[in-house]
């Protein structure tokens, strides 16, 4: 147990690169509210990383809560659950909240919310079944990107996997849904660690936390501490917040000092890395049994009347989480799904919460949201900041001029988008812009 | 909903930096000096200044309209130029002078190249470097402090570097007239404008570093060197490192000139590389050239090396490993 306490790791100047983001977590200190069932829900067949699944349903179904309606054979996807009871009233083409059109599953509620009795704790005693387990329960990672969980959890076993690493960073400003999971249930996830680590018997477990959320820590190291069945395996380890440092490749280096290759995963250095929120799920999953259907989301930015954290049944209306949040103070003119700096800005509130959105922002009119665009100075400060130790200004330069062979010296393919250069750029440049377009100009050379 | 939602690429937040931000830091960081050439060398300096400054930002203005581009004198990088060539000049320098140095550094040196953040070579220093060649004479004619510069006849000085550079082997003493190490702390001896004053030098260079506008590893890199190179030149002689430190224009070029972001390595490695560059030339100028001072060519030079230093000194992308001990590591397998 005490190893716990030396657990306590500090990553500070381990990692490289990053910015000092305002972390705006106004919500931090607001329970997580539950929202009442909505009139309908919207479940895309496609909320996840990989293959979309199929409607196992039709129009005129009735169907209860935890009901699969959607799912398919392909190993790397997520069944869909019925998120709410009622009828299916229309199968068909929805649209995203970012634009994209896929296909879906309308269900009216009947306002009831029965569960569906097919629901019952899974057995869980290999990691065949726990993967199983993990993957009926539809989950995928809910710290944003959405990658299906079972796929992370069954790694080769020749790749020597021997970290699992709890990423509780949320260094995405305004966000506090992870926050508000360590401090309002901590038993879920030494629960899904427990129920994780019995099975897979990782060599040590790390639960990462930013130096922002002493609280967080505190609650679980108290609740760790208490428990003797926890392995002497588990540590606690506080990270410097500094963004990204909850991205996956930082992650792993600010946990084990390891660095993923290019092109390759966590588990090619033998991490895993799941979000605190996806083990206090398989936690409460693995003791009820009760699928991925509804899910926290931060709402908040200075249009929101009543900034909330929310528990939201998953293909709830983002205009109805709005509307229970007090409305718009004033008119909005950016809505983000997700955090400010990797979030998508949305064009329609007419949309659905899908399974990975951690946050609905919505900001008035600011300066600092779009900053004048000049010429670039050289300055260098997007340089400093990459925390994959990229040259953006070079890589924008050579993406203008389709410089291929320059594109892929400069290894842009290693880029995650973080935002760290567009942000800090003070000649206000859209250097992500040019980073994506230069990912797909190798792409399509690639694939020439 | 009456307004259309704003859609645009992540990130959503920016931080509050801005061009005209940085280039008001720098424009703050000079004002010591610029306020103690004033002090010693009078309305003069202050002429001076005032017609670099006003060419520089005319000739950004005219010949970016004359181009068809925006208009860019707000980002204030004309001023920061104007400024940094006038502390470059000898009071004395008649004011016609002046501004074909500006004009050379905006409309030759930087906006024929495409503006701010194309040129290859530093604007100012070029101006200057073009000036003394053209002008030798009024480029060479220094006075002492308080001296009156408007004055035909105006007492000229030899500046502590060309003093120095009459003796061998730092000999500090040999040297007839030297100002003491105060006076050249607060800048009581002849020389150009900006470069007198050391203390205003290093409390504006100081600001820079601590508001992170520039990073510290240029001027340390550069002075570092030329501390070493002079003291092994001055057969261990501290006081002669001392007089070449503080002489000359090596603060006022390490600090706001070899560090300009345009034409200095963006990279930790190439910065390194960068300042010893510039140390290593201005030392074998000053030691074994026929002129007193060479901090502007050594910039110049240096500016010239930046994209080849970058090109071989670009970091490995995160978690690549490098070329050679992949194959160490394959022929371990």
């Amino acid at each position: 147990m005490s190893k716990i306490v030396n657990g306590v790791l500090t990553a500070v100047g381990k990692g490289r690169g990053g910015v000092n983001v305002a972390h705006n977590k106004n919500t931090a200190q607001l329970p997580v509210e539950r929202m009442p069932v909505p009139a309908k829900v919207v479940l895309p067949m496609q909320q996840h990383i990989g293959a979309p699944c199929t409607p196992t349903v039709k129009v005129g179904d009735i169907v209860s809560a935890g009901q699969v309606i959607g799912d398919t054979d392909k190993f790397v996807a997520a069944p869909v659950h019925a998120t709410i009871s009622g009828k299916v009233t229309a199968v068909g083409d929805v649209k995203l909240a970012n634009g994209m059109i896929c296909k879906g599953v309308t269900i009216e509620s009947d306002g009831q919310m029965r569960e569906y009795e097919g629901i019952k704790p899974p057995v869980v005693t290999n990691k065949a079944e726990l993967c199983a387990a993990v993957r009926a329960s539809g989950l995928v990672g809910l710290g944003g990107a959405g990658f299906p969980t079972h796929v992370k959890l069954n790694f080769p076993e020749d790749k020597n996997v021997d970290t699992l690493i709890i990423n509780a960073a949320e260094c995405e400003p305004y966000i506090t849904v992870d926050y508000r999971c360590c401090v309002e249930n901590p038993r879920d996830i030494l629960d899904g660690v427990y129920g994780i680590q019995k099975v897979l018997k990782f060599k040590q477990v790390i639960i990462a936390i930013e130096d922002n959320k002493p609280e967080a820590f505190k609650i679980l190291k108290e609740i760790a501490d208490k428990d003797n069945d926890m392995g002497d395996e588990v540590k606690l380890m506080t990270l410097k917040s500094k963004y990204p440092q909850g991205a996956e490749k930082m992650m792993v280096l600010s946990a084990t000092g390891r660095k993923v290759p290019p092109g390759k995963l966590p588990a090619d250095v033998g991490c895993v890395v799941m979000n605190i929120a996806s083990v206090a799920f398989v936690g409460r999953y693995l003791r009820t049994g009760k699928p991925l259907i509804s899910r926290s989301i931060t709402v908040d930015g200075s249009a929101i009347n009543n900034p909330k954290n929310l528990r939201v049944p998953i293909g709830t209306n983002i205009q109805d989480i709005i509307d229970y949040c007090g409305g718009f103070k004033s008119e909005p003119r950016k809505i983000i799904f997700g955090g400010p700096m990797m979030g998508v800005a949305i064009c329609d509130t007419n949309a659905p919460i899908c399974k990975q959105n951690n946050a609905v922002l919505a900001f008035e009119d600011r300066k600092d949201i779009i900053k004048k665009e000049r010429d670039c100075i050289r300055c260098g400060r997007c340089v400093d900041v990459c925390p994959m130790s990229l040259m953006p200004t070079n890589i924008e330069r050579f993406a203008k001029t389709k410089n291929i062979e320059a594109l892929i010296h400069s290894g842009i393919m290693v880029c995650m988008e973080c935002g760290s250069c567009s942000y800090s750029c003070p000649s206000g440049r859209p250097l992500v812009q040019y980073m994506r377009l230069a990912k797909q100009i190798l792409r399509e050379e690639s694939a020439k | 909903m009456a307004k259309k939602l704003t859609v645009s690429a992540s990130p959503h937040v920016r931080s509050s930096e801005t061009t005209t931000g940085i280039m008001l830091d720098v424009v703050i960081s000079l004002i010591p000096a610029a306020v103690m050439s004033v002090v010693y060398f009078g309305t003069r300096a202050l002429a001076l200044l005032s017609v670099t400054i006003g060419s520089s930002v005319l000739a950004e203005y005219i010949s970016r309209k004359v181009m068809k581009r925006p208009n860019t004198i707000s980002d204030l990088s004309a001023v920061v130029t104007g400024l940094i060539l006038a502390l470059n000049l000898p009071s004395t320098l008649p004011l016609w002078m002046a501004a074909i140095g500006s004009i050379i550094a905006i409309v030759v040196v930087k906006q024929m190249f495409g503006g701010i953040g194309q040129n290859f070579v530093n604007p100012a220093i070029t101006a200057r470097i073009i000036l003394m060649v053209s002008f030798p004479a009024a480029m060479a004619k220094w006075t002492a402090p308080f001296e009156d510069g408007w004055a035909a006849d105006a007492v000229t000085c030899a500046t502590p570097m060309a003093q120095l550079a009459t003796v061998n082997g730092g000999d500090v003493s040999a040297v007839s007239g030297l100002p003491s190490l105060t006076q050249m702390l607060i800048g009581y001896h002849g020389g150009s404008m900006g470069e007198v004053c050391s203390i205003a030098l290093i409390a504006g260079g100081l600001y820079l570093i601590l508001r992170r506008v520039i990073s510290p590893v240029i001027p340390l890199t550069f002075i570092g060197t030329v501390a070493v190179c002079t003291l092994a030149a001055g057969h261990g002689n501290f006081e002669f490192m001392a007089y070449e430190i503080l002489g000359g224009g090596l603060l006022l070029g390490a600090f706001f000139m070899a560090t300009d972001y345009t034409t200095s390595p963006i990279n930790f490695k190439g910065k390194i590389i960068f300042g010893i560059g510039c140390g290593l030339i201005t030392s074998l100028i000053r030691i074994f050239g026929s002129l007193p001072e060479g901090v502007s060519f050594s910039i110049i030079l240096m500016n010239i090396f930046v994209p080849h230093i970058e090109h071989l000194t670009t970091a490995k992308p995160f978690g690549q490993v490098k070329e050679k001990k992949e194959k160490k590591e394959a022929a371990k397998v």
